[in-house]
């Protein structure tokens, strides 16, 4: 492993430090009735924000009501994460090529898998509908992934905040620092 | 020749008089500013620049307006019962309306004072008088609701009140009504009568309120006071009238002497001879009402004693000054050199110097004594008149470049005149019969001197007419050039006696949007449907009943019979601004409740009639709010069904 690789892992780690520190991403909804917005902050182990009314309004439409208590995810993110952070260290401690390219492919493999976890959040969400709710407006109700969408009266968005660009950024570093390790080995 | 009515003719001599004054000074010809739409014209979704509280007179509340626009903004219960949102209905508000009376629906409220810092106002509560049973009230401007009351012992007509020093440290309650102290069974005529002077002492972070002396002084009626600020911090100027001590018709018989008193009153004076011992305790009974916004609930507290102090245990106290008779109030200028006051009956305003009346004090200036009080001499206290300044004026307040303004009843205008070479410099017609203005600020160091508002207690002719009964309005005056303007009139909620206003990020500031529901203490309360329910202590039910967006629970309720008293403890769960849920049951003689996010609040009701008995959200809370209802079922009188209670399930 190169030096610079070493170095680019380790920082990866810091970001991966910073992760637990801001939240990863937020969905904001904009209505009629709450022209200053509503929004949600997912972190690695919570949710803040208008949780409670958005619960209130998204029962009109027989949505489930989002319980942070009730989501695994947010019990195991703080190991697995907790994990890519000593991961860095330990990389550039061990010094192998092999060893920073598995440790990149998991990087990979979390990133991939917190998104499609992400993704399916969302659709059961949007999609699992009581059939007891009082307004039935749309078969279904789709969040975007990423980006803004008017759905029904609520002008919906969900991008990545601090802690999803400092996760972008480790993702980044591995890549880097994999690349760098590639070239030399060809050479 | 007829015989011209003697009323008649006076008041034609009154006009040709208010004629012959205003061609002097020119004439005051409406003047409406040519722009005046667009300079009072706040776009939808935009907010005022300005917070005006208008008392609401004989209606016993404060209205809330925007300025310039003119909007009305909110309605504050304050001295009366208020249907509309359950105030004096609910269990926990109707201690705030004891008294030593007991319940009283009603009260006239007349000043309205804003709390200060440095003597400037700072946003954070707003006093104001309860008028016929002496009471003061503090509103918390964070949340625009009464939280305190305090009945005022020893005084008959609260009208020179709450008026209060430069840091908030006291507010001043004269007595209107002179009467025995104590009070006793005597002939009228027999009757020796007492004034009162209360200083109220403000905690400095709670705003709580607490009679800290009472000053004994002649029998005459004292009426609104200003306190000194900056140089003259430490004394409170009242206006007296009836120093003929008339005891029936007065129009008449408190009309007759040339000049009435300025009673200056040295309370840092009273203070030392209260710390020193000099005051007396006297029995009372009066009622101090304070609500609680954790526990949501108001306790009302009888006091039984105050402290009295008389002008010969504490001399050096209180000075009369001559003034032009039958004033209705004295005003300080923002430096605090300058107390004015202008006689009702006289078409003159005399501005006094603090410096001046230290001086007559010093010098001993004293041209006589009105039983124990020294006169101080006129002309060595007086600084300068404003002569032949308007018919009845009345009340004067102060922009930030040294001019003053001056209502004038009887020739029903605003007079503005310079501070020091006491000219008239413009005028300007009120429609009509002004009492009181307003310059925001225009009482304290700092005034934001941009408008007035002329407050009126006839509007005849000015909007469409509603029968006999008419509104009273206020009118907004442009004061950003030379010549004052009128840009706006609008109609008030009762009379708009006094008002006060002030920048609205001053208030705006500390607004508080919900009450969190972790910090609720009521003791009926929930935290969330879990925790409703239904609890018989013997014939009393006590529902624990919670709402939220959009349904009670519980909704059906069953156990309940004829002769018992139920008690509907409603919590709302909401925790999103402007989200209150009401409460309101068929037949109930009771007002609904509004609750607002967070708060509990309960509904009693006595259940007269066997049946199945609707209730329902009284406040429009959303989509679903029409079905925001439930039942509860009542039993025949004796009949023991059991208690059951539940929401979305069969019972």
């Amino acid at each position: 492993m190169s030096r610079i690789s070493r170095v680019l892992v380790v920082i990866a780690s810091g970001l991966v430090v910073l992760m637990f520190l801001f939240p990863l991403w937020e969905i904001g909804l904009i209505a009629p009735q709450y022209p200053e917005g509503l929004s949600m902050q997912i972190w690695l182990y919570k949710i803040t924000g208008d949780l409670k009314t958005i619960n209130i309004l998204n029962h009109y439409i027989g949505m489930m009501p989002i319980e942070p208590e009730g989501l695994a995810e947010l019990r195991l993110f703080p190991y697995i994460f907790g994990g890519l952070a000593i991961l860095g260290p330990l990389v550039a401690l061990i010094n192998k090529r092999w060893v920073l390219h598995v440790a990149t492919a998991c990087v990979f493999a979390t990133a991939l898998l917190s998104l499609v976890d992400f993704y399916q959040w969302e659709y059961r969400y949007g999609h699992d509908l009581s059939e007891d709710a009082p307004m039935k407006f749309e078969e279904s109700y789709d969040l975007p992934l990423i980006g803004t969408k008017q759905i029904t009266s609520v002008m919906a968005s969900s991008f990545p905040e601090e802690g999803g660009y400092a996760f972008m950024g480790v993702v980044f570093l591995y890549t880097a620092s994999s690349l760098l390790n590639l070239k030399k080995k060809r050479r | 020749m007829k015989k011209v009515p003697k009323k008649l003719s006076s008041l034609t001599y009154v006009m040709s008089l208010a004629l012959a004054l205003q061609s002097a000074s020119g004439a005051a010809e409406s003047r409406l500013a040519s722009n005046a739409a667009q300079k009072v014209y706040v776009e939808p979704g935009k907010y005022d620049e300005f917070y005006a509280f208008l008392s609401g007179g004989f209606s016993g509340q404060v209205s809330v307006y925007g300025l310039p626009s003119g909007r009305l903004l909110r309605v504050v219960p304050v001295f009366s019962v208020n249907p509309e949102n359950g105030w004096g209905y609910s269990e926990e508000t109707k201690p705030m309306l004891e008294t030593s009376h007991g319940f009283l629906p009603w009260d006239d409220a007349h000043h309205p004072w804003l709390s200060q810092t440095k003597g400037i106002a700072d946003g954070r509560w707003l006093f104001i008088n309860g008028n016929n049973t002496p009471r003061v009230a503090r509103i918390d401007l964070s949340t625009f609701k009464t939280m305190e009351i305090l009945e005022i012992p020893n005084s008959a007509g609260n009208h020179g009140s709450p008026f209060g020093t430069m840091n908030s440290e006291y507010l001043v309650a004269s007595t209107r009504f002179s009467v025995p102290i104590p009070q006793k069974d005597t002939s009228i005529e027999a009757a020796k009568f007492s004034g009162s002077i209360s200083f109220i002492k403000l905690d400095k972070n709670s705003g709580n309120m607490e009679i800290a002396f009472q000053l004994l002084v002649p029998g005459i009626s004292y009426d609104l006071a200003h306190c000194g600020k900056g140089p003259s911090h430490g004394w409170c100027f009242f206006t007296s009238y009836n120093s003929e001590k008339g005891k029936t018709l007065l129009e008449i018989n408190a009309s007759k002497n040339d000049k009435d008193f300025i009673a200056a009153v040295n309370w840092q004076q009273a203070e030392k001879c209260v710390a020193s011992g000099k005051s007396k305790d006297m029995k009372a009974n009066f009622a101090h009402n304070v609500y609680d916004d954790s526990t949501h609930s108001a306790t009302s507290t009888k006091l039984k004693s105050v402290k009295t102090l008389s002008l010969t245990d504490c001399p050096n106290m209180v000075y009369y000054i001559p003034v032009a008779k039958s004033p209705h109030g004295s005003d300080v200028d923002p430096t605090g050199q300058y107390f004015v006051a202008g006689g009702k009956l006289a078409a003159q305003v005399t501005a006094y110097s603090f410096d001046k009346m230290q001086k007559a004090i010093a010098a001993k200036k004293i041209i006589g004594d009105f039983e124990g009080v020294p006169i101080l001499d006129y002309e060595s206290v007086m600084a300068g008149e404003v002569k032949k300044i308007c018919l009845g004026p009345l009340h004067t307040e102060f922009d930030d470049t040294g001019h003053a303004y001056t209502s004038c009843f009887v020739s029903s205008e605003v007079v503005k005149w310079k501070v020091g070479t006491w000219e008239v410099v413009d005028r300007i017609p009120a429609y009509y019969s002004i009492g009181h203005l307003l310059v925001p600020g225009g009482n304290t160091m700092k005034p934001w001197g941009k408008y007035l508002v002329a407050l009126n207690k006839i509007t005849k002719d000015r909007y469409l007419p509603t029968g006999l009964e008419l509104a009273q309005a206020a009118q907004l005056i442009d004061l950003n050039s030379n010549k004052m303007e009128l840009l706006l009139d609008f109609p008030t909620v009762g009379e708009p006696h006094y008002a006060q206003a002030i920048p609205a990020e001053l208030v705006t500031k500390h607004q508080k949007k919900v009450y969190l529901l972790e910090e609720n203490k009521h003791p009926y309360s929930v935290s969330s449907e879990d925790g409703t329910k239904v609890v018989r202590k013997g014939n009393d039910v006590h529902v624990y009943i919670s709402t939220i967006r959009t349904h009670f629970s519980p909704d059906n309720i069953e156990g309940v019979s004829v002769g018992d008293t139920v008690y509907f403890h409603v919590t709302n769960l909401e925790q999103d601004w402007d989200i209150p849920h009401g409460f309101a049951v068929i037949g109930s003689n009771n007002a609904e409740l509004l609750v607002m996010p967070g708060e509990t609040q309960t509904y009693k009701w006595i259940p007269k009639e066997p049946g199945v008995v609707p209730f329902y959200c009284t406040d429009f809370c959303s989509a679903l709010h029409q079905e925001m209802q439930g039942y509860i079922r009542v039993s025949a009188k004796g009949v023991k069904t059991p208690i059951k209670f539940g929401l979305g399930k069969t019972l």
